[in-house]
């Protein structure tokens, strides 16, 4: 079985490979083409999944090595993968999602003339991903998580003839690489540490290692996911990244890409373990990514960027419960399982609605579309009760569990977290609730463009469709089935490790508080969009408002304190370099210069003014010589 | 006859000849006066020679006559060649290698 592996990357790798190299004369097929190594991939992943539950819990995990990269004297880099119970939930969400998004984008990208390099792209995608999460060591993982950044740069800007998708793309690939310094740098240091960076004998010599360089570590990891996962300082990528095609906002920035922080923070999690002050920062990160993506996302009036709010603000939960170490890893995967179905729904949803309005973007120009696009309401409205946490649905079994281990984390702390978990509870309800109504619900809003054309709402195809149905039903009942006899816990606790939080509040207590808040949101946000019609202009808003609409400022920070600061720094350096490396340069040439110019006259050009001097010379000579004798 | 006499000699020619290189402007008298030094040389060549009572002096001198009956050769026909260029002998008119 193990042998299998491999294909499960190599598949999509020959389709971007095929689909790339061939050129024009796959145009009619290629879609079709990469769907089906998509399909394959998600195949073989099942095959393996079924062959790995029929085996015991310590005896899931498979390995194969497929060849020696780089072999130097006693250092050993393998190409070797890894499947074990936390790879193989990833493996089925990418290829399953994946799959999924596929046959979306066939429709979704029907009409445009490069579809085939589209697929290419997202074969592509697949297969650095899988090479992420099936990597058995951290080198090998690294060129995962590089050729997803590549294949995310790609999508971003795939509508390059737009300057902003151009600029978007460039912005996430240059964002990302200040995470990416962060992992090699974590790379170095677990070589200089464990001499090797396979996950097994880095993760169980955590032990005999100091904990301050297991803290350096564990923060260069953080820094890592923290711009592959758009956490807070390494956010401002995400927002500009749904410059892309609606389909790769919900594979690639909604559902897995972004995700891959989390897994880098859950595979190493016996590093965090042993370095509890990398573990606060952590979880500090995820709190505050956590109340930045929510409140970003309740002033966006785009619908795909209200949407990159959410995304941001789910992945500060599951950032957060990861920070939380063994009462919190297992949720994180589970939500991060959740949210990738009810997230890629939303956003497959946010693709189909801008697909019957003529691409138009602009929630204020929405409006009682529920009547239009019966399908793409019903599973929007799936994916919002769950990513609200409606109670029984997918996010309310992940993110109450995320609330109570937030709770149990004990002291001030567990408070401070709860709180904040619970106020990110109220404000996903608020700007979901805002999201839906100005969709869906109220009367129509849009109006005749420019050249008079008047968007005609319309139904999706069924390539469409059919995808979208399928995550509405995994958003409904995934969650459930996890929590169906702890399954989930069962499942990952042998790679993870797991042990019970105890909460100073009963689960009934926070299950209710959760309730509370999600009702107080939705409450909020309907006595604003739904009790009274909705302007079709932005109004001015508070203050509060008008700073989530501009991202809190995090583009003006960027460009205050990095990209004028680093003007300055240039600035200052160049300066320096004029004056004082080209002044002593300079300085130089110009005394010699000075010096040989007088020296210069001494040639006279006359042969006797020669003779003078060299008859001079000699007679100098001769009178030293004779006076060095006589003394 | 003292010796140190012919040296005493040898030394007011050299003088001489070095005087009238550096301050005479024809080449043909800058040229002899070239010659007197050399022939001063000579002098004091064979003053020694007769001094110290071998012949190497002497034998030298004989060296540095055939020399500068060489260099006679060649310098007479730079000189030539010079007057046909110039239309003069002055070394001062050949100062070119100044900027």
């Amino acid at each position: 079985m193990e042998n299998l592996i491999a294909l499960l990357v190599a598949a999509p790798l020959l389709g971007a490979a095929v689909l790339l190299l061939g050129g024009r004369r796959l145009d009619r097929a290629g879609h079709l083409l990469g769907t089906v190594m998509a399909a394959a991939s998600f195949g073989l992943a099942v095959v393996l999944f079924t062959d790995m539950l029929g085996r015991a819990g310590d005896d899931r995990s498979l390995h194969q090595h497929l060849f020696s990269w780089i072999p130097v004297g006693g250092f050993q880099a393998d190409v070797a993968f890894q499947l074990d119970q936390l790879s193989m939930t990833f493996v089925l969400l990418i290829t399953g999602v994946g799959t999924l998004i596929h046959v979306y984008s066939i429709g979704y990208m029907e009409h445009d003339e490069r579809r085939r390099r589209f697929f290419a792209y997202l074969n592509l995608f697949l297969a650095a991903m899988l090479l992420l999460v099936l990597a058995d060591n951290y080198l090998l993982l690294y060129v995962g998580w590089e050729g997803v950044g590549v294949a995310s740069y790609l999508l971003i800007g795939f509508w390059q003839h737009k300057p902003s998708a151009a600029t978007a793309a460039k912005k996430a690939f240059l964002v990302n690489r200040v995470g990416d310094v962060g992992l090699s740098i974590a790379i170095m240091l677990m070589f200089t540490t464990f001499g090797t960076f396979a996950f097994g004998p880095v993760l169980t010599s955590t032990g005999e290692t100091s904990e301050g360089k297991l803290t350096a570590i564990a923060l260069m990891l953080l820094l890592a996911a923290c711009g592959k996962s758009a956490q807070v300082p390494l956010q401002s990528w995400l927002g500009d990244a749904m410059e892309g095609p609606t389909p790769v906002s919900a594979l690639i920035h909604a559902a897995t890409m972004v995700t891959a922080g989390v897994y880098l923070i859950t595979r190493s999690g016996a590093i965090f373990n042993a370095a509890p002050d990398a573990q606060t920062v952590v979880v500090v990160v995820g709190a505050v990514t956590l109340l930045f993506g929510a409140i970003v996302g309740c002033a966006k009036d785009d619908i795909k960027k209200a949407l990159a709010g959410s995304t941001m603000s789910q992945i500060g939960y599951m950032v957060l419960a990861a920070g939380l170490g063994p009462i919190g890893y297992v949720f994180a995967i589970m939500h991060l399982v959740t949210h990738g179905f009810f997230k890629a729904g939303l956003f497959l949803g946010a693709g189909s609605v801008m697909h019957g309005m003529n691409d138009e973007v602009d929630m204020r120009k929405y409006g009682g579309l529920r009547k239009y696009m019966p399908v793409t309401f019903v599973t929007f409205g799936l994916g919002y009760l769950a990513i609200i946490g409606f109670p029984g649905l997918s996010g309310f079994w992940s993110k109450d569990k995320i609330i109570e281990a937030a709770f149990a984390k004990g002291g001030a702390e567990g408070w401070i977290l709860g709180a904040v978990t619970l106020l990110g509870a109220a404000l996903t309800a608020y700007y979901m609730t805002r999201v839906m109504l100005m969709t869906f619900f109220g009367e129509k809003r849009w109006q005749p463009d420019a050249e008079g054309n008047e968007p005609h709402p319309h139904e999706s195809p069924k390539s469409m469709t059919i995808p979208m149905i399928v995550l509405a039903f995994g958003s409904v009942f995934a969650g459930g089935l996890f929590s169906l006899g702890d399954s989930f816990i069962k499942w990952l606790e042998p790679v993870t490790a797991f042990e019970h939080g105890h909460s100073p509040l009963s689960a009934a207590v926070v299950t209710s508080a959760t309730v509370v808040v999600l009702l107080i949101g939705v409450g909020l946000a309907w006595l604003q969009y739904g009790r009274k019609p909705v302007p079709v202009v932005a109004p001015r808003g508070s203050l509060l408002t008008r700073a989530a609409r501009r991202d809190l400022g995090q583009d003006d920070f960027n460009h205050v304190v990095l990209v004028r600061g680093g003007e300055h720094l240039t600035r200052s350096l160049v300066y320096v370099d004029h004056t004082l490396v080209d002044g002593v340069v300079n300085g130089t040439a110009a005394s010699v210069g000075g010096l040989s110019g007088r020296l210069r006259k001494l040639q006279t050009g006359y042969a006797r003014t020669y003779a003078v001097s060299m008859f001079g010379g000699t007679a100098v000579l001769i009178a030293a010589t004779l006076l060095m004798r006589a003394v | 006859m003292n010796p140190v006499n012919y040296l005493y000699l040898a030394a007011l020619l050299f003088t001489i000849g070095a005087t009238g290189v550096v301050i005479r402007k024809n080449a043909i008298v800058v040229f002899m006066c070239v010659e007197l030094m050399l022939n001063a040389c000579n002098l004091s060549l064979v003053a020694f020679s007769r001094m110290h009572g071998n012949l190497d002096g002497q034998i030298l001198a004989f060296f540095t006559m055939v020399v500068a009956a060489a260099e006679v050769v060649v310098g007479l026909a730079i000189i030539v060649s010079l007057f046909r260029a110039r239309h003069s002998a002055s070394v001062d008119d050949a100062s070119l290698m100044k900027l």
